[in-house]
């Protein structure tokens, strides 16, 4: 190729000025719509709900007169805005690290050339084909304390069969703001809905990472006489690094933007023992008119989300050519 | 030897173990909905029906259809047209990069993260009053909008894997941009289409919050009907999970016979991938 790929595409800023063509403008011009599209409903609606959130809008009629910060220090020292942040931790812990270990797990046995494995890939994904209503309305049965889980758990031979998302107790329940801190036990079942759905996600990408793990690499240390488990732990974990930082970041991401599953399977529960933020939010704007706290609530949970995301777009789109 | 046929053994249980506790909930689901009222009750959840029985199936329809409806006219539309927006900002931002192009993909990308309820206030003034709160245009609409950062995502990072090559020598015949376009990348987009295609169709289908804020019955997708289903207490159970396959049977089937590309949505939307 006698051609300068400089000269073929525009992707150098600082050369000679070309002359002006349609080439140069078309696609600007493509991007246009989705530019002015995403700039409204994304940007512009943020800001918009971010002036609400310092109004007084909170009847039915919108009054967008100041007020402050008085929404936020109002949602902070409500016993439902603190149970949800305590909810928020310990569901986005739990089902975070449980997804990753069960991904993890499945990951490698299904990497270990198995017969059937297309099949058994596509009975650990398929829950993520399905909506997390449905999820929440099936769990919820099965979870329901007289029946389901707890009928076989009963076979088995326990007797303090669980409670599931009845259960109203708190662990370890250290008094803190208006609430109690620690993990209410209701949301155990929130959570194996979560991770039966999700785990499959967690698992497909631990899985495209093995499979880009060079096998020499595996071979070199079966050479070295590293037994398998040492070779998983010394020289397979530390090439999924990438891999990990991936499914935590989207694993959150998920976690604090749950809301369906919520809503289908326990709803905001005695004492607000399953409520989340993006629930509260819901409920609290379109059920309560309390418009400028609603939005504050989401406010918050928009720069929870941020504080993870933003980075990790950073850096994911920084390792790229550019 | 033999200690590799036990590892092999052992290593085919645990699996096994794990098919069954995921598919458990589908089996459940399954046999409660084919049971008939009198024997739908908390002891015998476990037990197959003794007849079958789908008397529970054609109450579901009758109170799900419409929204099945809804649902359809609303995914394939706004499928449509995710995908051919998506196609076109992909194109422009892997083959004709300009100065900002990759800034401006990024601010583009988060719109995909935020949580919409930072949106939804706004969304319900706006759509209400241009005059599409509660329609199937206005829900097309808000599904276009926030499924395009990741159809552009899917299409850029698909294109560039075309080399470049390859347009220019079109590029030399005096092709241009939208020739090139029709002629050499849409004809290579096909797998691109029926990733974009899956993602969006399951995600619309699957879509709660913009459905429940944005319609009122009888406007209502398929997922807030199955809520409003179950939400009531005195539907039976059998009911409930009949309208509960009902409602995932679509992107089920969807799933069942073009998983490879519906993980490849999965694994696109996490932006490495």
């Amino acid at each position: 190729m006698a051609m300068q790929p400089a000269e073929m595409t525009i992707t150098q800023p600082r050369r000679a000025r070309k002359p002006w063509t349609w080439e140069r403008v078309y696609p600007i011009l493509t991007l246009l719509p989705s530019i002015i599209a995403i700039a409204v409903f994304v940007y512009g609606f943020i800001v918009w709900t971010g002036v609400v959130s310092f109004t007084k809008w909170n009847t039915l009629v919108p009054d967008l007169s100041w007020n402050g910060f008085a929404n936020y220090r109002a949602i902070f020292q409500d016993f439902r805005f603190q149970s949800d942040l305590r909810n928020l931790l310990f569901f986005t812990v739990l089902f975070v690290l449980v997804s990753m270990i069960i991904g993890l797990f499945l990951a490698v046995l299904v990497d270990q050339k198995i017969r059937l494995e297309g099949l058994f890939r596509s009975l650990f994904i398929f829950p993520m084909a399905i909506a997390f209503i449905v999820t929440g309305v099936v769990w919820q049965w099965l979870l329901n304390p007289s029946t389901g889980v707890n009928l076989i758990l009963k076979a088995l031979g326990l007797t303090h069969l669980p409670k599931w998302y009845v259960d109203i107790t708190i662990v370890p329940s250290i008094p803190w703001g208006h609430i109690k801190f620690g993990l209410p036990l209701a949301l155990l079942a929130v959570i194996i809905a979560a991770v039966w759905q999700m785990s499959g996600f967690a698992m497909a990408l631990y899985l495209s990472g093995l499979r880009s793990i060079p096998d020499d690499l595996k071979e070199a240390a079966a050479v070295d006489g590293a037994n398998a488990w040492t070779t998983f732990w010394r020289v397979i974990l530390p090439q999924l690094n990438a891999v990990t930082v991936t499914v935590v970041i989207m694993l959150i991401h998920i976690s604090m933007k749950t809301f369906d599953l919520i809503y289908a399977m326990t709803g905001p529960g005695a004492a607000f023992v399953t409520d989340m933020p993006s629930m509260d939010m819901f409920q609290t704007t379109f059920q309560g008119n309390h418009y400028a706290q609603g939005a504050a609530i989401s406010i918050i949970m928009l720069l929870l989300l941020a504080i993870f995301i933003v980075p990790y777009l950073t850096y994911s789109l920084r390792g790229e050519k550019p | 030897m033999s200690l590799r046929r036990v590892n092999r053994a052992v290593l085919y249980l645990v699996l096994c173990i794990f098919a069954a506790g995921y598919l458990m909930p589908v089996y459940v689901a399954l046999i409660t909905s084919l049971k008939p009222n009198s024997e739908v009750d908390l002891a015998r959840m476990w037990q197959l029906p003794t007849r079958i029985d789908l008397s529970s199936w054609g109450q579901a329809f009758e109170r799900l259809s419409p929204g099945l409806a809804t649902s359809l006219e609303l995914a394939i539309p706004a499928t449509i047209i995710v995908a051919i927006v998506g196609a076109c900002n992909g194109y422009a931002l892997s083959k004709w990069r300009f100065p900002g192009s990759r800034t401006l993909f990024q601010w583009l990308l988060f719109g995909m993260f935020i949580p919409y309820q930072s949106v939804l206030i706004p969304l319900l003034k706006v759509m209400d009053s241009i005059g599409l709160y509660n329609s199937v245009p206005g829900l097309v609409l808000v599904h276009v909008i926030y499924g395009l950062p990741i159809a552009t995502l899917i299409f850029r990072n698909f294109y560039v894997g075309i080399p470049d090559d390859l347009l220019e020598a079109g590029r030399i015949d005096g092709t241009g941009y939208w020739g090139l376009f029709r002629s050499i990348i849409l004809p290579l987009s096909v797998p691109a289409f029926v990733v974009i295609g899956i993602w969006e169709f399951t995600q619309v289908w699957n879509e709660f919050l913009f459905a429940a804020t944005l319609t009122t019955p009888p406007h209502q997708p398929v997922m807030v009907a199955l809520q409003n289903l179950s939400g009531s207490q005195i539907v039976q159970w059998n009911v409930q999970m009949a309208g509960a396959i009902m409602a995932a049977l679509p992107t089920l089937i969807v799933y069942i016979f073009l998983g490879k590309y519906f993980v490849r949505g999965l694994l696109a939307g996490s932006v490495k991938g």
